[in-house]
């Protein structure tokens, strides 16, 4: 059942019970099951008893259904959610610390402008910016930064929604 | 009802005896005194005193192997839980429902490497369904019953509670029929069987020409045997079970094709190379079963039964997928399966193969040896298979399963998904209790093995249980050194046995009658004592040292690799050109050399 094909990935969302050792659970059925996680995020919902996972995985169709299936034997986990065939929001933000010599300054701000960034704190030599959207639009936002130096990255990880009126 | 109050030591004991539990297996030590305390005043519980806890953990599992119901063992925080480790993931391999009670350091301490604080529930994470830390008095009855139901609902499994011996102490109020009414919205076991997906069966079932029934634990567990032989003499399919399969479908019913796999017969595993359609039922395409997994039943459909979905399309794509209690969808599929079946041709073949290759065993009449195989077929023949059999792990456990000629579910207890040395004698008292005194529980156990769970001896012979050990002695850590011959030019690393206790001495320390057997014609005579003998007996057959197990398919390797019997024609080269038996004396004082020098 092996693929030739580069490893796809895949977002699920996975609601889980808001308690300790939830996310060891988790993220230790991912590691001894050998599955690849991309990124992981963990937030609360609208329900404090509940929080939402959302694990970008790398695998073929047969490991998503695995890990699908492996995750809902998990006690603490509700609903597992994989966005098959299903059109889909995805999210991620980053703060970025670039270098800016005042002399560079506009030409980087052209580039947040275009990406429909925010400098969210600035400094003699440096300013910081936020950007948000998909996992491609920010890998590209790094890129037209690089050249200037960045000095500190962080990102968040993929958040996703269904688009419409369903809800996961 | 109205709520009552209690320490939580009794609220857990009263939450035991909701669930039925009539029997634990435990040892104690500081974390668990108060829980004790209460055992000791508790009038509806047996508890047995383990040697160890590891032994505990069989014991409860031999128990639940043999019973179906929930074994329960207790141990201590910190060595007394990880003692427990082996038992609880070797429960989760072999899908037994268990419940494991731990003692845990007071609250206030837990994360500051208190005396004897271990992370049970992190270690236990991977090897159990699912585990508690209740770190409050309050969630304590109704965690042991969520427990309860979550080690014997859907695929059954362990379950561990972690509880600090403070809130042993604390007190509770509670209504303990409430707390019994569990809800776990997240937790998913009654899968309901698909009419469709029985249905599709039902036509691959019509289309097949070379159909085979591959039976494994699930039928067992579902106790859906009588399903399965139904099912079987309906259409005239063969039947091949797993190791965990034995027993559910009679082996001398003329459809059995005993066990395949590794070990398996040859007829079995070649039935399985050409079949055109696999049923499974509640078995797990293990490694040990399909060898390389793009060859196994290459040209077969698969229909899939089991009750975890987790096991769909795991190993093995199925081309139709039951899931939900087999039982259920035996019974849906039954009416829908045709009884005049025409698969003469294919019967006919797989006559063939068993007339071809049957098993082989040495019944020592030409040689005078005394081989293994035989001693298992004679303690089949004269307790005309009545009994119930554990096994350690190693050739014994293989033979045992080749050999013995299960004839009913729960009969043979084994260790097969983590292969687990020092099983079968804490098995076989646990199984002894479950089955009462009067049924004889025979423990086949290699001298190897024997060796790692020793210390329960004394539990036979306190509670004077009907448990015949019969340790298959070869002097050899067997199974290994058979892979040593066979795939390492016989490079004996440290396989050689030879040392080892006078077990006919050591069953007599233990306070029970010890026996030795060295040749075929006193083999009769030997069961005999041990079967007329009340209570427990140990017996140690000196068997041949240097045999393998056949058939034999190669790890990770096919049918057509399969070496079938003991090659002949090849001269075996003596055994000492790489292994040189060690000079096995105790050094003489005088003759110690001291190399430094
Ligand atoms: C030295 C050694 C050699 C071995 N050689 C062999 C060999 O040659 N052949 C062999 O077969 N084994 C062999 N084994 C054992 C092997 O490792 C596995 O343990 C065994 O094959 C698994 O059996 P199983 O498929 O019946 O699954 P089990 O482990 O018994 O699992 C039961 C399955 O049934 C499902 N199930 C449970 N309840 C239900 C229900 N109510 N309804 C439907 N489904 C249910 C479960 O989800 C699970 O998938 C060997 C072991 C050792 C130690
Ligand atoms: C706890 C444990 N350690 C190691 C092994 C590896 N192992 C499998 S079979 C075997 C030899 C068993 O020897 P013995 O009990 O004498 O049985 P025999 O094969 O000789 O019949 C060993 C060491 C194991 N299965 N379990
Ligand atoms: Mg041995």
């Amino acid at each position: 059942m092996a693929t030739a094909i580069a490893a796809q990935t895949h977002t699920i969302t996975v609601l889980v019970d808001n308690r300790p050792g939830v996310l060891a659970r988790v993220s230790g059925l991912f590691a001894r099951r050998g599955y690849n996680i991309e990124s992981l995020t963990v937030s609360i919902t609208d329900n404090p008893n509940m929080s939402r996972m959302t694990i970008v995985v790398a695998g073929d169709a047969d490991t998503l259904e695995q890990i699908t299936k492996q995750l809902h034997k998990l006690i603490d986990v509700h609903k597992v959610f994989d966005y098959l065939d299903t059109p889909m929001l995805e999210r991620e933000l980053v703060l970025l610390k670039v270098q800016s010599e005042p002399e560079r300054r506009a030409e980087i701000l052209q580039l947040v402008e275009i990406f429909r960034g925010k400098v969210v704190d600035i400094a003699d030599r440096a300013m910081v910016i936020e950007v948000t959207g998909g996992g491609d639009k920010i890998d590209s936002f790094e890129k037209q930064m690089e050249p200037f130096g960045i000095r500190e990255l962080v990102r968040t990880g993929r958040i996703a929604m269904m688009r419409g009126s369903r809800t996961v | 009802m109205a709520k009552i109050k209690s320490t939580g030591a009794k609220a857990l004991l009263e939450s035991l005896r909701r669930e039925g539990v009539e029997i634990i297996f435990g040892y104690p030590g500081g974390a668990v005194i108060p829980l004790y305390d209460e055992i000791y005043h508790c009038d509806f519980l047996q508890h047995v005193l383990v040697r160890h806890e590891q032994g505990g953990g069989h014991m409860a599992e031999g128990y639940s192997h043999a019973t179906g119901k929930v074994g329960v063992c207790i141990g201590t925080s910190g060595p007394g839980a990880t003692n427990l480790v082996t038992a609880i993931c070797d429960a989760m391999m072999d899908s037994i429902p268990m419940v494991a009670i731990t003692g845990q350091v007071r609250t206030e301490v837990i994360g500051k490497d208190a005396f004897q604080e271990a992370d049970i529930t992190g270690i236990t994470m991977p090897i159990t369904k699912h585990n508690w830390l209740v770190k409050d008095v309050n969630d304590l009855p109704r965690v042991m019953h969520e427990a309860f139901h979550i080690a014997r609902s859907g695929r059954p499994g362990p379950v561990l509670v972690d509880v600090p011996v403070d809130v042993f102490r604390a007190i509770v109020e509670y209504d303990p029929d409430e707390v019994q009414n569990i809800e776990i919205s997240s937790f998913k076991s009654d899968f309901k069987v698909h009419k469709v997906q029985v249905k599709r069966a039902a036509e691959l079932i019509a289309q097949a020409k070379k159909p085979v029934l591959y039976v494994g634990g699930g039928a067992k567990a579902a106790g859906a045997e009588h399903l399965v032989q139904a099912l079987a003499h309906k259409t005239g399919f063969p039947v091949t079970t797993t190791l965990h399969g034995l027993g559910t479908f009679p082996e001398n019913d003329p459809l059995s094709l005993g066990m395949l796999g590794m070990h398996g017969t040859a007829y079995a595993n070649l039935a399985v190379e050409h079949c055109d359609l696999l049923i499974a039922i509640g078995a797990r395409f293990d490694d040990r079963v399909t060898g390389k997994v793009s060859a196994f039943a290459q040209n077969a459909k698969v229909i899939h039964f089991d009750i975890d979905p987790g096991e769909i399309n795991k190993v093995r794509r199925a081309d139709v997928s039951i899931v939900g209690n087999c039982a259920e969808a035996l019974e849906a599929l039954l009416p829908l399966v045709d009884e005049t079946q025409d698969i003469s041709e294919w019967r006919a073949e797989l006559d063939a193969w068993r007339v071809d290759m049957p098993l082989e065993f040495n019944d020592g009449a030409q040689d005078g040896t005394l081989h293994a195989e035989w001693v298992i077929r004679e303690i089949a023949r004269l307790t005309d298979r009545n009994v119930v059999v554990t096994t350690d792990v190693g050739q014994h456990q293989m033979w045992a399963a080749q050999h013995f000629g299960m004839r009913s579910p729960r009969q043979f207890i084994t260790s097969g998904g983590l292969g687990t040395m020092g099983f079968g004698l804490p098995a076989a008292i646990g199984a002894s209790f479950g089955v009462g005194p009067d049924k004889d529980v025979w423990c086949i156990s290699g001298d190897g093995s024997f060796q790692m769970c020793i210390q329960e001896l004394i539990v036979a012979t306190i509670y004077k249980l009907p448990v015949k050990i019969a340790i298959l002695n070869n002097t050899f850590l067997g199974m290994v050194r058979q892979w040593q011959e066979m795939f390492w030019q016989k490079h004996y690393s440290s396989v050689d046995m030879e040392r080892a206790p006078d077990f006919v001495l050591v069953a007599e320390a233990y306070g029970m009658l010890g026996l030795r057997c060295d040749n075929v014609a006193d083999v009769e005579a030997t069961i005999r004592k041990a079967m007329e003998t009340d209570g427990p007996v140990l017996m140690d057959f000196r068997v041949v040292k240097e045999t393998n197990v056949y058939p034999m398919i190669p790890s990770g390797q096919t049918v057509g690799d399969m070496i079938v019997r003991k090659p002949q024609q090849i001269e075996e080269p003596e055994s000492t050109c790489h292994y040189q038996p060690r000079d096995t004396r105790m050094p003489v004082v005088d003759e110690v050399v001291d190399v430094a020098r």
